[in-house]
């Protein structure tokens, strides 16, 4: 490993100007923004900036282009088969929300199943507990290893006939792992269930294809993969979006209104109601510009390199203990972990006093914490642009931390 | 840059004097910061206008564990209307309002004025501070 030679990414990046010694490693929280994605959402507002979708003039034509571009350009970022099939929301909470409420309230009935990780963040956990008390269906929950492994076995012993629903992150906030989604899909499809995938983690970190995972949802933010907040995407098979009634009604979802009803638009615009977050599509379409420049072979080595590192570090700290797996490929960037006698929030504000951004608390997975008997953890998560330094700073701090609380060791 | 795990705090967190439970107390009342999991209960004996004895038992973060010991502390042997002033005083020095003389009759609990500059953890600071004030006011 010669990262002594290593392009200097942070350059790309206008915070690390205002801060130039932050060990920025709370990147699943939310990433930076490259210059390329932040000038491109001014150059929007100052050049293009229209209501989209409706205005007949020059300079709605070119908000509507630049907001349909966007979408080809997410279709061609995750392989979806159409355009249709890429709707734009304010991030992946909305998306899974927008399924819970539009799929969910349609298809789930008294008596049936979803299914869900003990994992999951609790944007694709609360939408489907809410929806289950509501049609009385039944919640259940699929555990995982100590490691946070989960197998293709473990699925199918859980899967039942009545399963309608199987909810699981492809790549956990918490553990960093992998899940085996395409074998996943295969079986929850045997078994006539619909795979509904949480990508918040995923596809940020690793190329992402909806039509070799097989899955029938995806959901992700912008905000996690350089683009700006409040930009978001649901992927769903066009087969399942077309029958799906709308989620929000409003303007520019319809196809003609009367005072007794009104039919609604095509796809994808029937799940868009209102003025859209064009400037925010227009800032994802940049970050996905920028992130295939770079390239994941890049951006994936990188980020293995400096969890490597990193882990490896942590290791050798005494009463440091890493959550889930040892193996550094399998947290695709994510380190959680707790120190012995030392609470998470008081570890984060150490960390803080030392330049060092990570996060404290039960990162959205209450249920998770519990199973595995914790009150909360700490979570330090590096992007590709995150270097050798940020580690360093980040180690050095932690091996004074129980020190400075003022355990002698 | 502040420090404000300095060594009253860290020592009233790893070595509590009234992490204990109380059998002889007049009132309890748990306090809780849902956001962040630290919690308390309080326990205090009251007698005539005076807190004659208290304790704490709970979990969280070493400064809201820290923070209701050092108040102990300094509010046992006080009479309630007392305690009450302490509170005001508190709460002021948390907002970074007090002046030196008002943080120097805290005692200890001046060792908690850098949390004025740490938003996210004022609520964790003033924990035992607000169950007090909520069980004597």
């Amino acid at each position: 490993m010669k990262m002594m030679n290593e392009r200097d990414y942070k350059q790309d990046f206008p915070v690390f100007e205002q801060y130039p010694d932050l060990a920025y490693l709370d990147n699943s929280a939310t990433t930076q923004k490259p210059r390329a994605v932040i000038d491109a959402v001014s150059r929007y507002y100052r050049e293009e900036n229209a209501n989209p979708l409706r205005g007949l003039y020059e300079l709605a034509v070119k908000a509507t282009d630049a907001y349909e571009n966007a979408r080809t350009a997410v279709r061609d970022f995750i392989g979806a088969a159409s355009e249709r099939e890429i709707i734009f929301t304010r991030n992946a909470s909305e998306s899974l929300n927008l399924i819970a409420y539009s799929y969910g309230r349609s298809e789930i009935k008294n008596g049936d199943e979803i299914l869900v990780t003990i994992s999951e963040h609790h944007s694709n956990f609360l939408p489907w507990q809410i929806l289950a008390k509501e049609k009385g269906a039944r919640l259940k929950f699929l555990k995982c290893s100590e490691t946070g492994e989960y197998t293709p076995e473990m699925l199918r012993k859980a899967l039942t006939p009545r399963t309608k629903i199987f909810a699981c992150a492809q790549i956990s906030n918490v553990f960093g792992r992998l899940n085996p989604i395409k074998e996943f899909a295969g079986i929850c499809h045997e078994n006539g269930t619909v795979i509904i995938c949480d990508g918040a983690q995923s596809v940020p970190h690793i190329p992402v294809n909806v039509q070799e995972l097989g899955v029938d949802f995806l959901a992700f933010s912008g905000h996690k993969m350089l683009a700006p907040m409040g930009i978001g995407v649901l992927y769903g098979r066009e087969e399942l979006l077309e029958k799906m009634p709308p989620f929000l009604y409003g303007g520019e979802m319809i196809e003609y209104v009367t005072l007794c009803g009104a039919t609604f638009a095509e796809l994808p615009h029937k799940f868009e109601a209102g003025t859209v977050n064009a400037g925010g599509a227009v800032g994802l379409h940049a970050a996905i510009g920028y992130m295939n420049a770079v390239g994941f072979d890049e951006t994936e080595r990188r980020e293995n390199e400096l969890t490597a590192k990193l882990m490896n570090e942590m290791k050798n700290i005494p009463h440091v203990h890493i959550i889930g797996s040892d193996d550094p490929a399998e947290h695709h960037g994510i380190v959680t972990f707790t120190i012995d006698d030392v609470h998470p929030h008081d570890i984060a504000a150490i960390f803080d006093e030392s330049g060092v951004a990570v996060r404290a608390g039960h990162h959205c997975a209450q249920p998770l914490h519990k199973y595995l008997n914790l009150q909360s953890t700490v979570r330090a998560s590096v992007a590709f642009y995150n270097d050798e330094r940020d580690i360093w700073r980040f180690t050095d701090c932690l091996k004074t931390i129980r020190k400075r609380m003022g355990y002698n060791e | 840059m502040s420090n404000f795990y300095n060594e009253i705090l860290t020592d009233h967190n790893i070595h509590p004097v009234h992490k204990h439970e109380l059998s002889c107390c007049t009132c309890t009342r748990d306090g809780v910061n849902p956001s962040c999991g630290d919690e308390i209960t309080l326990n205090l004996s009251i007698g005539n206008g005076i807190i004659t004895d208290g304790s704490f038992t709970g979990s969280g973060c070493a400064v809201s564990q820290a923070s209701a010991d050092i108040m102990l502390d300094l509010v046992i042997g006080k009479s309630t209307g007392e305690a009450l002033r302490l509170h005001e005083l508190f709460m002021k020095m948390i907002h970074g309002d007090a002046d030196e003389s008002e943080i120097d009759e805290l005692e200890e609990a001046g060792a908690l004025s850098d949390i004025s500059h740490m938003p996210a953890r004022v609520k964790c600071a003033v924990l035992g501070w607000r169950t007090l004030n909520e069980m004597i006011s």
